[in-house]
């Protein structure tokens, strides 16, 4: 397939002894969001912070439209590639943090700007006109010069994703973005996130949000214990999940 | 005991001093800021040389940090000025250093290495504490925005860090201002040089110590207002509103319960 974006093969990580990811392979497609699910521990935020190598893979291969990410190959073997073409290959690879981090001594729209004139080289009035679209396309238009500390958790949420899109990304990462939400503004930014989805940004998400799976996903992925052990389509996973480990997993966030 | 001192003449150190006092005044104040410059640069590098994931830059900054903060400042002083040029085998330290109009004496640049380098040594922990208080997070959004190590310090994490480092820093160029005082050692007309010959011609210690710590007073006085205003500035533009001047002198005096009372 040729419109594959993220393709996995086999990787494992591991953290001192405790080998977290035990073979990891999944390919995304272009406009696919996929969404992975599973029990704290699991690895699956490990896994796709592998994917813009914000952790080193010890084995296997990720390759984001074709580019080995963090290595390149010397003869038969892989070694860590520069600081800078790493830096290069991020900025096709969207991250949404799950405690947001947007940049406290910047004003919302001086975050999403920050990345795309310093390390894209736009103007500053470029940028700051697809800047000001994004922020009104998440609903924050009015909101462009107030600081992340003046805004509400799904606000700062907001913002952060706007940031990511001003980078034109081929895929955004999701890590579980609404975890640290209070329940009231969870829905706004699921709102943002799937309209992204049906607009075709490829996205991969950690959640727990079965209801965003079930309207924005066209594949679930479960994960446990550093594998996937189970994939389909939403629907299958609401009515007929396969594994017993899946079922359980579902009946306690369900 | 109070009868037998002058007060005219504390009067005059305090109220009128003389054209050469001032000069001496004008130096010590130079020095102290060059000197800070210099440490705040070095305290920089050596925080990042430390931090580095290459072992001899960690080692390089640990034993810069273990002699200059194991070893007396005013040893460190007379070493620079009378032993460097001898020890590097080349003029580090000249008789005079010519800059545009202005010209340094030896001893000024030597006693302004040796108070910057030394600073330094002190500096790194503190922006080193500074950079560890800004969560790891910050970097790691930097970073998947494709922003590349040295870039992300500098517009990411050293603002934020700044915040953090800009109390202590006050408090060092607070004591960097009286330091100074110890340049009178090898020849440097300070402040402390000025009232040190005064005293010794006329065997008033009271009058011309009384005097030179009054001045070391106004300037540490004035300086922790400027700090005040700096640090309203920052907390400004951290938080994108404006914080009372007296809730920043009050955060000068005492930051750690103005930090809490801020929370």
């Amino acid at each position: 397939m040729t419109d594959v974006v993220m393709r996995a093969e086999d990787v494992h990580k591991r953290f001192g002894r405790l080998e977290v990811l035990k073979g990891v392979s999944l390919d995304v497609s272009q406009r696919e969001t996929v969404c992975i699910i599973g029990p704290s521990g699991s690895g699956k935020t490990t896994f796709i912070r592998c994917i813009n190598h914000l952790e080193k893979v010890d084995g296997g291969r990720i390759t984001v439209n074709g580019q080995l990410i963090g290595y390149r190959q010397k003869g038969d073997k892989l070694v860590e590639d520069s600081e800078k073409s790493i830096a290069r290959q991020r900025t096709q690879i969207g991250m949404v943090f799950q405690r947001f981090n947007l940049f406290p001594h910047k004003t919302a729209l001086e975050n999403v700007i920050e990345a795309p004139i310093r390390v894209l080289g736009q103007s500053k009035e470029q940028a700051t006109e697809e800047g000001v679209r994004l922020l009104t396309r998440v609903g924050l238009g009015d909101k462009t010069d107030t600081y992340p500390g003046k805004l509400s958790g799904g606000q700062q949420q907001r913002v952060a994703i706007a940031r990511s899109l001003a980078m034109k990304p081929a895929l955004i990462l999701f890590d579980e973005p609404t975890s640290a939400l209070d329940p009231e503004v969870t829905g706004e930014v699921l709102a943002v996130m799937e309209e992204l989805a049906h607009e075709g940004m490829t996205m991969i998400v950690v959640t727990h949000e079965m209801g965003f799976a079930r309207e924005a996903a066209d594949r679930v992925v479960m994960m446990d214990e550093g594998v996937i052990i189970e994939e389909g389509t939403p629907e299958h996973f609401f009515v007929a999940p396969e594994q017993e480990r899946t079922k359980q997993f579902l009946s306690k966030i369900l | 005991m109070l009868a037998s001192v002058d007060w005219h003449v504390v009067w005059v150190r305090i109220a009128h001093p003389d054209h050469v006092f001032f000069l001496a005044l004008t130096r010590t104040v130079y020095v102290a800021v060059i000197a800070q410059v210099i440490g705040v640069v070095l305290g920089v590098a050596a925080a990042l040389m430390r931090m580095s994931k290459a072992a001899p830059l960690r080692l390089i900054s640990g034993i810069y940090v273990w002699i200059f903060r194991g070893t007396p400042l005013l040893v460190q002083i007379f070493f620079v000025y009378y032993g460097a040029n001898q020890l590097l085998g080349f003029t580090l330290i000249p008789n005079s250093l010519n800059v545009g109009l202005f010209s340094l004496d030896g001893a000024i640049v030597g006693g302004i290495l040796a108070l910057g380098i030394n600073e330094g040594a002190y500096m790194r922990e503190i922006v080193r504490a500074g950079i560890d208080s800004i969560d790891k997070g910050q970097m790691e959004a930097a970073k998947s925005l494709g922003m590349r190590y040295g870039l992300a310090m500098r517009r990411i994490v050293l603002p934020q860090a700044a915040r953090v480092i800009i109390p202590p820093l006050g408090n060092e160029f607070n004591n960097m201002l009286k330091n100074t005082s110890l340049l009178f050692t090898i020849g440097v007309y300070e402040m402390f040089a000025d009232a040190e010959i005064g005293y010794s011609n006329s065997f008033q210690p009271v009058e011309y110590f009384l005097g030179v710590a009054f001045w070391y007073l106004v300037l540490t006085t004035v300086w922790t207002f400027i700090q005040a205003g700096i640090e309203r500035k920052l907390a400004a533009s951290e938080r994108g509103e404006e914080l009372s001047f007296f809730e920043r002198l009050q955060a000068v005096w005492n930051p750690v319960s103005a930090w809490r009372s801020a929370r």
